[in-house]
């Protein structure tokens, strides 16, 4: 196998709450803790958890939007979490983002194509004529027509400007693109059209992707690999298909089954009902971060974190047959 | 909330000592040396000489600051250049009439300000309404010397119903009515642009409770509309209101040193002109600086003031 | 933030804004009025009868068809240095503002995109800087300095930046978490371009607002101080000079034609300039 893209290890964001006279740091919040994961060329890696689990505070790691506690992004065998602001400038027009809302992600007062040409005059990889002539091609890489140009975002309709920002993020020829819930603030009639468009881009430019959603029907749609988090830490990381075959962990199970069933003919089966919210990762739960809302839980599970081992964070991994 | 205070005053701390040192400098800018204006013209030399080391005016500007700090913290503000009495007993001598005017300008300016500004939030577009809103802007823009020397020329020269200016008239013991006839145009002339000003924060602030939605569960409650202007609006709508009294005061001593200048008014103001003119440094950075710790106050009571009628504040 | 935006807005926000502004009446009866006395300072010695220094052999004259205005204490045609105390006005209100607008949105920039000790170091300087007795500190700093037209200009524009830096600071804190921003920032750009082509046009609305109430603010400390003896010195006019004529019994009482129309052209001049801020205001501020 290939050498992986990007490799994070034990990544950590934690943010200190401060209290008191002279702003004491008396307890963190742990919107990421300890997270490992690889990327290889080529390939989609979804993650995928619910709001607050730290998916996308870990893809803003990788784009280093946000400085990591501890631990490495190894990005094409460049430790980027310590880089110097120089020096990350330069990378970073490999490494670029999709921004969720498509209605804020873009600056309202600049013009589509500036907002395009935009990164090349930045890097002086072209003077402005050419700059333009290339925003206007890349509008239209993304099916938007040649016209686009002139018009301001407020002008565009959702699906139109996150067009435009994926675009935007294909300018300067990056070769991993974060995918930050790109489709999520988009009408359900528009997801399909944006996650073709995605894979097509992937195709055309050889793009790997870290799609991030809290949502499994485009994560497996779009995923070769699926890391599934919860409470700023991974629970099972496994292939698309085995991860829809054979859930491992039960928090995985339960995503899955509230995930709507397209087939009418399985749609009987038993639900598994979930109790209780998501602890706070302020103070999350001893032991295993799941055990309060787990249905399978242990006394172990209370006391001991399970460390990641096959692809599953859990002290009783599901069977084959279920249980 | 007692964490907020404490972090408040102690961030107040270096803000001070900033306040000192600018004033310090400031007054160090002047060309020449302070001992040129306390000797006669005819000094020798040797006589300006003497003089600096007596003042400590030949050490360098930092120690001269310390030693200047180091007086300070013993409440002595130094010497007139002018006539060698104590800076401290100068204002102290003026600030009264100050006081008499600023309080009671900023009284009469709240008791004109706050019904009028309900009044002409409840007839929100007529004519009552119209009327307020353009008079208030024309007492924000009008300039306090022009507004006194109009009233000067009206009500004292033209209609004869006032003094023209002083504090009491002389000669004739200066009797509380007497006073009040002279406190009366002054205190207009001052009042009118916080008036101005507040009556559009309490309008505007007023709408704005209008529009939420707990005066329409009041309303919907069945409640009276002096009930829902009283008790529910107008204590949310005053919190804006306690921040422009901070403000204020710095509006506030502008416009009596004004004031004070045309209506020959023996406060703080006059001294502060008659200093200028004498380039009576000494006496200039004294009123500076207690005017500075005074806005500074107000700036700081203004802050936990708000925290405490709007207790997100002290949380943010 | 969500709602889409009605296909008859397919045109630039300006455009949106000019209109709304266009609605208010008082508005753009303010911006005439200004238009009317930047023409009138520009055109001053086109538009003045006589020369405003030239002095003439009877002082203290009532209007006349000669002098209109009459003539002031010295014998100088009181319409004439009116005309040219616009010059004076004008350029005090717009240079402080162009120079406090300058320095109070650097250092708002600089403190709401970099944070934590810059922030603070700045805000504390702030704090000093509004500690201050605007007025009275103009005032003996104008009187050290030596009064003068520039004196004045560079005097308010040096103290009077901390609103718009304060200002500027809140707005920077909200438009720097905006996706825009942190896209400029994955994209790599330098912070002096994130900073004034992403942050800065984004925050122009208040600022444009404060700085046009500020010229009104600039034009009332210029004549008062001109009125105190502390500002544009005579023989240049300026409307606060010629109005420190009045303090004066003889003048106050006897020669209104001497103190009144300054009084009201700076009257004007400011009035028309807050109506022009409250629109800007009112047009600016409403967008959703």
């Amino acid at each position: 196998m290939t050498d992986p893209l990007l490799q994070v290890r034990n990544l950590k964001r934690y943010y200190p709450i401060r209290k008191g006279v002279i702003a004491r740091t008396v307890g963190h919040v742990r919107a990421v803790d300890d997270v490992s994961f690889d990327v290889y060329p080529g390939e989609t890696l979804g993650i995928v958890g619910e709001s607050g689990c730290g998916k996308s505070t870990t893809g803003r790691a990788v784009v280093r939007l946000e400085a990591p506690t501890a631990g490495s992004v190894v990005y094409d065998g460049t430790d980027i979490a310590g880089l110097s602001t120089a020096k990350m400038r330069r990378l970073r027009t490999e490494l670029q983002m999709v921004f969720q809302d498509p209605y804020s992600s873009l600056n309202p007062q600049i013009r589509i194509g500036e907002l395009l040409a935009e990164p090349l005059i930045a890097h002086k990889r072209l003077d402005r004529t050419a700059a333009h002539a290339k925003a206007a091609e890349m509008l239209e890489t993304v099916g938007l027509p040649k016209l686009y140009l002139n018009r301001y975002p407020h002008e565009l309709s959702g699906g139109q400007r996150q067009r435009v920002g994926i675009a935007r993020a294909l300018m300067l020829e990056p070769k991993l693109i974060v995918c930050d819930e790109p489709v999520s603030a988009l009408d359900v009639s528009i997801q399909a059209q944006v996650l073709n468009l995605l894979k097509d881009l992937q195709g055309e430019f050889g793009l790997t992707y870290v799609f991030i959603s809290h949502g499994l029907g485009a994560i497996k749609y779009i995923s070769d690999r699926i890391v599934v988090m919860y409470l700023g830490k991974v629970m099972e990381t496994a292939t698309t298909a085995e991860i829809f075959a054979q859930p491992k962990h039960p928090y995985t199970e339960i995503l899955l089954d509230a995930y709507p069933e397209p087939d009418p003919r399985l749609r009987d089966r038993q639900r598994i009902i979930v109790e209780g919210d998501v602890p706070s990762p302020a103070n999350p739960p001893k032991g295993c971060v799941f055990h309060t809302r787990c249905p399978y839980t242990k006394d172990i599970c209370r006391t001991e974190s399970p460390p990641l081992a096959d692809g599953v964070a859990c002290h009783f991994p599901l069977e084959a047959a279920g249980r | 909330m007692i964490a907020y205070l404490i972090r408040r005053l102690l961030i107040g701390i270096p803000v001070l000592l900033g306040v000192t040192v600018i004033n310090f400098f400031i007054i160090n800018l002047a060309p020449g040396s302070p001992a040129d204006l306390f000797l006669s013209p005819t000094a020798t030399p040797e006589d300006v000489a003497r003089t600096e080391a007596e003042l400590g005016l030949n050490k360098p500007i930092f120690v001269q600051y310390v030693n200047w700090l180091t007086q300070l913290l013993h409440g002595n503000l130094g010497v007139s250049f002018q006539n060698r009495e104590p800076v401290t007993q100068l204002i102290g001598d003026r600030i009264g009439p100050t006081l008499l005017l600023m309080g009671t300008s900023l009284v009469v300016a709240y008791l004109v300000a706050i019904p009028i500004g309900i009044i002409a939030a409840r007839r929100r577009n007529t004519v009552v309404d119209y009327g307020v809103v353009g008079a208030s802007f024309l007492g924000i823009s009008v300039p306090h010397f022009f507004l006194g020397l109009a009233m000067i020329y009206v009500f004292a020269l033209t209609l004869g119903w006032f003094p023209t200016g002083g504090m009491l008239t002389l000669g004739r013991g200066g009797g509380f009515a007497d006073r009040l006839s002279h406190l009366v145009l002054p205190v207009v002339v001052l009042a009118t642009a916080i008036a101005a000003n507040m009556v559009r924060y309490v309008r505007s602030s007023m709408i704005d409770a209008f529009g939420q939605d707990y005066i329409r569960t009041a309303k919907a409650k069945g409640l009276g509309t002096s009930v829902i202007t009283n008790k529910h609006a107008l204590r949310n709508a005053l919190i804006p209101v306690v921040t422009v009294i901070g403000v204020d005061l710095s509006a506030l001593i502008g416009g009596a040193i004004v004031t004070e200048q045309i209506f020959q008014w023996p406060g703080i103001g006059l001294l502060t002109i008659q200093s200028i003119g004498a380039r009576d440094y000494a006496v200039l950075m004294g009123i500076n600086l207690i005017a500075a710790v005074a806005v500074f106050a107000a700036n700081l009571l203004t802050d936990i003031a708000y925290a405490v009628v709007d207790p997100r504040v002290a949380y943010a | 933030m969500h709602k889409r935006v009605e296909p008859e807005a397919g045109r630039s926000s300006a455009r949106l804004m000019l209109r709304r502004f266009l609605k208010h009446r008082m508005a753009v009866a303010g911006l005439v009025v200004v238009v009317l006395m930047v023409l009138m300072a520009a055109l001053a010695p086109v538009l003045a009868p006589h020369n405003p220094n030239q002095i003439f052999d009877k002082f203290e004259a009532s209007p006349s068809s000669e002098h209109l205005l009459g003539t002031d204490s010295v014998g100088r045609d009181v319409l004439s240095r009116l005309i040219y105390g616009a010059r004076v006005s004008m350029s005090v209100g717009v240079g402080a503002v162009v120079v406090y607008v300058v320095i109070g949105v650097l250092l708002g920039l600089l403190a709401g995109y970099y944070g934590r000790w810059v922030d603070q170091v700045i805000m504390r300087i702030t704090d000093v800087f509004m500690s201050f007795p605007y007025f009275m500190v103009i005032l003996i700093l104008v009187s050290v300095l030596g009064p003068s037209l520039l004196t004045i200009i560079v005097v308010i524009g040096v103290l009077a930046w901390p609103m718009i830096g304060r200002l500027v600071r809140g707005s920077v804190l909200s438009i720097k978490q905006t996706d825009y921003v942190q896209a400029a920032v994955a994209l790599g750009y330098r912070t002096p371009r994130i900073l004034f082509r992403h942050i800065l046009p984004n925050a122009l609305s208040p600022i444009i607002v404060n700085a046009t109430f500020g010229v009104a603010q600039a034009i009332i400390l210029e004549s008062g101080l001109s009125f105190l003896g502390m500002g544009v010195r005579p023989p240049a006019a300026s409307w606060g000079n010629m109005l420190s004529e009045a303090q004066s019994i003889t003048v106050l009482s006897s020669q209104p034609w001497i103190w009144i129309p300054p009084g009201l052209m700076i009257l004007l001049a400011v009035l028309a300039i807050n109506f022009v801020g409250d629109g800007l205001r009112d047009s600016m501020e409403s967008r959703s």
